[in-house]
């Protein structure tokens, strides 16, 4: 299985030739937003205010990094369950943004407007953040400074390792994975 | 009688937060090894290479093995004989905490109000304290920095008497099946048996922490956690749940006598960065 390399911003083109189980590896710019940013965002869309980046054409990692030792760009910073911004989700999408970056299932909501708007939702392997910090080579806080790890964080990015779980026809990686693997006999 | 000072058992409280939030143990270090050897999915192969290759960076350069550096749970066994002296234990275990995650470059995952509020309380305090007055002059501790991802994977249920083996395998099954793949696989299941609802979950909470390598000294449950691990891994759920044979590491039950009218089951799940520490003062 070979590497895809994404040079970021997304690319409409190529997001449509990613399909659900490939592995790639991310370069360039993305951004952190976690339960009370999107609430935050959400409340923005809703209201018609201005959102503190331009989502069109962007990536959102769900992530909420731990403090940055020193020397380092960033602390520990890997994914968190996607399925809890769920609901802010399809507003975002339709706003422009085109992918996403977490870990864990997704609504049947969240993938019909993913199929709508030809976004993609890769994932990061939970619980490796140490190795993912090691990936981002510049952060810094863009908004919502004062809600801590869950402010909304730019960071550079480079070879920052993710895989396709969800692709922009709606392929679930989560249904299409255990299916194969699933040995256990139906009752 | 023994007297311990209250500080030293601070000291001994931060220590243990810092080397569990940064090390992970070997018992899971192998089991991660042996899962990839086993795993017949190369994307699992793939994830799993990742997560080893993580854990070598967390412990290398002393940094946290996963972001979410977790509620803080902390046991306590304190023998009888013993005499804490010099300050109020809870306070010194909370400052204990305060000064692991500020120092530590630990994350702040704690809102002081769980509905309304939730405002972060900036130094994750306060931490969940189970104690338990043993025999002796000793005192033990055990740290679980315990990660909401497979926290919120958790369930409860009080099962009925006749529900059997069969209704705890289906329970289990069930609750990995329907939030496993959220949870960070490869799992480590903690199960507790009988009780009340409360310590079914607190027996569940130790198990995640039990060493991998061990089962249940009485046979019957040690089949049944083998029974119950053979299950899981036919679920196809596989490393970081996009399929695979390699879910769960393990499954560790513990036991209590219960009511004569219930059969109280907790599952406690655990991510494969099943992080705890322990110390014996």
């Amino acid at each position: 299985m070979g590497m895809i390399r994404i040079d970021l911003p997304l690319c409409r083109e190529q997001l449509k030739t990613l399909r659900a189980g490939d592995e790639v590896r991310l370069f360039g710019i993305i951004y952190t937003a976690r339960d009370a940013a999107h609430k935050r965002l959400a409340a923005c869309i809703r209201e018609g205010k201005t959102l503190p980046f331009d989502l069109r054409g962007q990536i959102i990692y769900y992530a909420g990094p731990a403090p940055a030792s020193p020397g380092h760009a960033v602390g520990p910073a890997g994914p968190t369950t996607s399925g809890r911004m769920d609901s802010y989700t399809p507003a975002l999408l339709d706003a422009g943004l085109l992918g996403m970056i977490g870990k864990g299932k997704r609504s049947p909501e969240v993938i019909s407007a993913m199929k709508h708007n030809g976004a993609v939702y890769f994932g990061a392997v939970g619980g490796t953040a140490a190795l993912i910090s090691r990936r981002i080579i510049n952060s810094e806080i863009i908004a919502y400074k004062d809600l801590g790890t869950e402010a909304i964080h730019r960071f550079t990015v480079a070879d920052f390792p993710a895989i396709v779980l969800i692709d922009s026809l709606g392929n679930d990686l989560y249904e299409i994975g255990p299916a194969r693997y699933r040995t256990l006999p139906e009752k | 009688m023994r007297e311990i000072e209250a500080d030293k058992i601070g000291k001994t409280v931060y220590d243990l937060i810092l080397k569990a939030s940064y090390e992970i143990g070997d018992d899971v270090l192998l089991a991660l090894q042996e899962a990839r050897e086993i795993e017949s999915s190369p994307l699992g192969r793939s994830i799993l290479d990742q997560i080893l290759e993580n854990d070598r960076i967390a412990d290398s350069e002393h940094i946290a093995i996963c972001q979410d550096t977790g509620i803080c749970v902390i046991f306590m066994d304190i023998g009888q004989d013993v005499h804490i002296l010099g300050g109020d234990l809870n306070e010194v275990l909370c400052d204990a905490v305060r000064r692991a995650y500020t120092e530590g470059y630990l994350r702040k995952s704690m809102v002081s109000d769980p509905l309304y509020d939730r405002l972060n309380t900036q130094d994750n305090t306060p931490p969940v304290v189970h104690m338990r007055i043993v025999p002796g002059e000793n005192i033990e501790i055990m740290v679980i920095p315990k990660g909401f991802g497979s926290e919120n994977a958790s369930a409860v249920r009080m099962l009925a008497p006749a529900a059997g083996e069969a209704g705890v395998i289906d329970f289990v099954a069930e609750t990995v099946q329907s939030k496993g793949a959220n949870a960070c696989p490869p799992l480590i299941i903690g199960i507790g048996i009988g009780g009340t609802m409360e310590s079914a979950a607190i027996m569940a909470k130790r198990m995640t922490a039990r060493p991998l390598n061990t089962w249940n000294a009485d046979p019957r449950y040690r089949t049944l956690e083998q029974k119950i691990l053979q299950h899981i891994n036919t679920l196809g759920i596989g490393p970081a749940g996009v399929g695979g044979n390699c879910t769960a590491l393990t499954v560790n039950i513990e036991t209590a006598p219960t009511h004569i009218a219930g059969m109280p089951v907790a599952v406690n799940i655990c991510c494969h960065a099943a992080r705890h520490s322990h110390a014996v003062l």
